[in-house]
């Protein structure tokens, strides 16, 4: 298991906290908490090693959603493309 | 052979697909539920990380309160996708308290009652003795709220009810499954891994089903309804079950009838499963209230 | 066969040993001014449940445990619930029966029906106390044992309290046994040493003994007083397991439970009243 952690500019504050998906097999967890300032990532993975994968992933998710607040991922070896969708679940339920 | 009733199938929304939060919302009434200790609480498990394991925001186990059938209650599922619905510290708590506080709303004139979704492989190893020691919690929390008010388990994917929540399981006032749920002690794999191969062949589904399986528990009487993976059909089931009331004798207090139940069986030689006959009813099906 | 259950049990007895079935033995102990009703799973070689041979709690075991216990709560139902007898689990067990026949029939329903009837003794005012001599594994010690008011154990390397056995639990977690050793002595409740596990709050005292497989006289005192001491806290203390979140050990190694507790308490409380179910 590996903790990371990355900071993304973001200017859009979350309206709302959001939580969405499970720590099961290929799946993750993913939580908003509102924040203003900057996208604040915690990744726990339970895969180690792939700090520069979740760097791209998340660096272009929040390119494209630049949605302040502080993002905990508890993942159990989730593809980018999940880890990508359950981003975007996530800020749709935190969205106005 | 009847026709399947493809327009039901067709408009079924499975139950066991949806997340154990989902799962428990869905059988409250609309606008009720409220969890309680939700993610956002952040009360995961102490132990997982240091160990190397992601732990999960709830820990596995969904606590909500809202009404059923106009009446207070409290709906608790654990999600078996993580850890295999195995039970630590922080989950088996949050079960025995949800329903200790139930028993005390009871005590004060609120008459709750009490779902649990039990999706589980029994004590989560990772957390070995507080695993094991927050089960006997839930069990005898169980007991104490099944006094009052029903509290009705549903076993409804394929995960199954294993280990020390098969024994919370069997202390239910009613149980509901569906034809993929499975209940038993000790899971398969676990039988072929202590007992050898030929006690109990862990990659044979049909023998499996055919033991643990729903429409096997329901016709030897070990649970009560045998209900289709559906969101409506699984709360119509649990409203019923609640409507029955607190029974004259539950099924763990019929000890004349666990003793016909293993008398009709010679260990020597067993029937297929197909072969083991229901016991008589030894206590009238209903309750009075 | 000998068994410390067996040993222990004919130990504290006042006088006969009996037996519904060979695999679960009842006695009659006095235990200060009390006579406890001991009750203990032993090995039985000939059982006819190959996969219940070895002290195992299997289908006849969970069904005698719970007519013994039973019949104790029936006799007792006519007398004051502080005079009710002391009930004391004498817990020597390796697991509960692995066996195809055993889940045919239901052996959950059977433990099932042991737990019930050890919550009801205990409801009911009967002190129930576990006194763990040997091993204590998984859903033999759920059955037996795990719902009693006091736990005691002996303070012996031969005593070992878990959720699984060693080798199967290292295979489950995908450990070797070395790296499993090694976490324990990290995360206290791994651990198969008694020593920690009387840490975590379950254990209402560790008793020092000469010879735990074969007591000596000043061993069998000690038990007994330790039994005495153990019924006088239970019928002082509260009849549920509450005692087991407010232990001194619970306050040191179940933060976690206590602080769920308070959480879930605080916030019921709140929804309740927003529900407009509070009481009047």
């Amino acid at each position: 298991m590996q903790t990371l952690t990355y900071e993304f500019p973001a200017e859009r504050p979350a309206a709302r906290r959001a939580h969405v998906g499970v720590v099961g097999s290929g799946d993750l967890e993913v939580l908003i908490i509102p924040a203003d300032g900057a996208a604040r990532v915690r990744v726990r993975t339970s895969v180690d090693g792939f700090d520069t994968v979740w760097r791209v992933v998340l660096e272009r998710f929040f390119a494209r959603h630049p949605v302040a607040g502080n993002y905990e991922l508890n993942d159990f070896g989730a593809t980018p493309g999940v880890v990508t969708l359950r981003l975007r679940q996530a800020i749709e339920e935190s969205g106005p | 052979m009847t026709a399947p009733d493809w327009e039901a199938l067709l408009g079924r929304t499975s139950f066991i697909e949806l997340d154990a939060r989902a799962r428990a919302g869905a059988l409250l009434d609309d606008g009720t539920a409220r969890e309680l200790c939700g993610p956002f609480d952040h009360l995961d498990s102490p132990w997982l990380e240091p160990q190397g394991v992601v732990p999960q925001s709830d820990d596995g186990v969904v606590v909500v309160r809202g009404r059923l059938d106009g009446r207070p209650a409290v709906a608790i599922a654990i999600e078996q996708a993580f850890q295999g619905g195995g039970i630590g510290e922080v989950s088996g708590v949050k079960i025995a308290s949800a329903l200790s506080l139930a028993t005390r709303d009871n005590r004060d004139g609120i008459p709750t009652s009490a779902v649990l979704l039990l999706e589980s492989g029994g004590v989560r190893l990772q957390e070995a003795n507080l695993g094991l020691a927050t089960v006997a919690e839930v069990c005898s929390a169980v007991l104490e709220l099944r006094a009052h008010q029903p509290v009705i388990g549903v076993i409804a994917g394929a995960l199954g009810c294993f280990g020390g929540m098969s024994i919370a399981a069997g202390l239910c006032t009613r149980l509901i499954m569906t034809a993929e749920g499975r209940l038993g002690l000790n899971g398969p794999e676990v039988i072929e891994s202590e007992a050898g191969l030929a006690e109990f062949d862990a990659s044979d589904r049909t023998l499996i089903w055919s033991i643990d399986g729903g429409a096997q528990r329901v016709r030897t009487a070990l649970a009560d309804a045998l209900v289709l993976d559906d969101v409506g059909a699984l709360r119509s089931a649990v409203i019923e079950a609640v409507r029955q009331g607190v029974p004259g004798e539950h099924r763990s207090q019929r000890i004349g009838e666990l003793r016909a139940r293993v008398e009709a069986v010679d260990p020597a030689h067993p029937p297929e499963p197909s072969g083991l006959a229901a016991p008589a009813k030894g206590a009238p099906p209903e309750g009075d209230g | 066969m000998t068994s410390r259950g067996r040993t222990w049990t004919h130990a504290l007895a006042d006088g006969a040993v009996g037996d519904a079935v060979p695999s679960v033995i009842t006695a009659d102990g006095t235990v200060g001014h009390d006579v406890a009703r001991l009750i203990a799973v032993v090995p039985d070689p000939g059982s006819p449940y190959p996969r219940a041979r070895n002290g195992e709690v299997g289908l006849r075991e969970g069904l005698a445990l719970a007519e013994a216990v039973t019949e104790v709560v029936a006799g007792d139902a006519h007398l004051p619930d502080d005079r009710r007898r002391p009930i004391v689990a004498v817990v020597d067990l390796p697991s509960q029966a692995y066996g195809r026949v055993e889940e045919m029939v239901g052996i959950h329903q059977a433990l099932a029906a042991a737990v019930d009837a050890y919550v009801s003794a205990r409801t009911a005012g009967h002190p129930v106390i576990a006194l763990i001599v040997g091993q204590a594994l998984s859903g033999g010690l759920l059955a037996h044992g795990g719902q009693a008011n006091q736990i005691l154990a002996l303070d012996d390397p031969g005593v070992v309290v878990h959720a699984m056995h060693k080798r199967a639990a290292a295979k489950v977690t995908l450990r070797t046994v070395e790296e499993l050793d090694e976490l324990a002595r990290r995360i206290p409740p791994l651990s198969y040493d008694v020593a920690d596990w009387a840490r975590l709050g379950l254990c209402d005292r560790l008793l020092d003994v000469d010879d735990a497989d074969d007591p000596t006289e000043r061993d069998v005192t000690t038990v007994k007083e330790a039994l005495t001491a153990a019924v006088e806290r239970a019928r002082r203390g509260p009849r549920d397991l509450s005692n087991r979140l407010d232990s001194p050990g619970a306050r040191e190694t179940r933060v976690a439970s206590r602080r769920v507790h308070e959480a879930l308490a605080a916030q019921w409380r709140r929804v309740r009243d927003d529900d407009g179910t509070a009481p009047q």
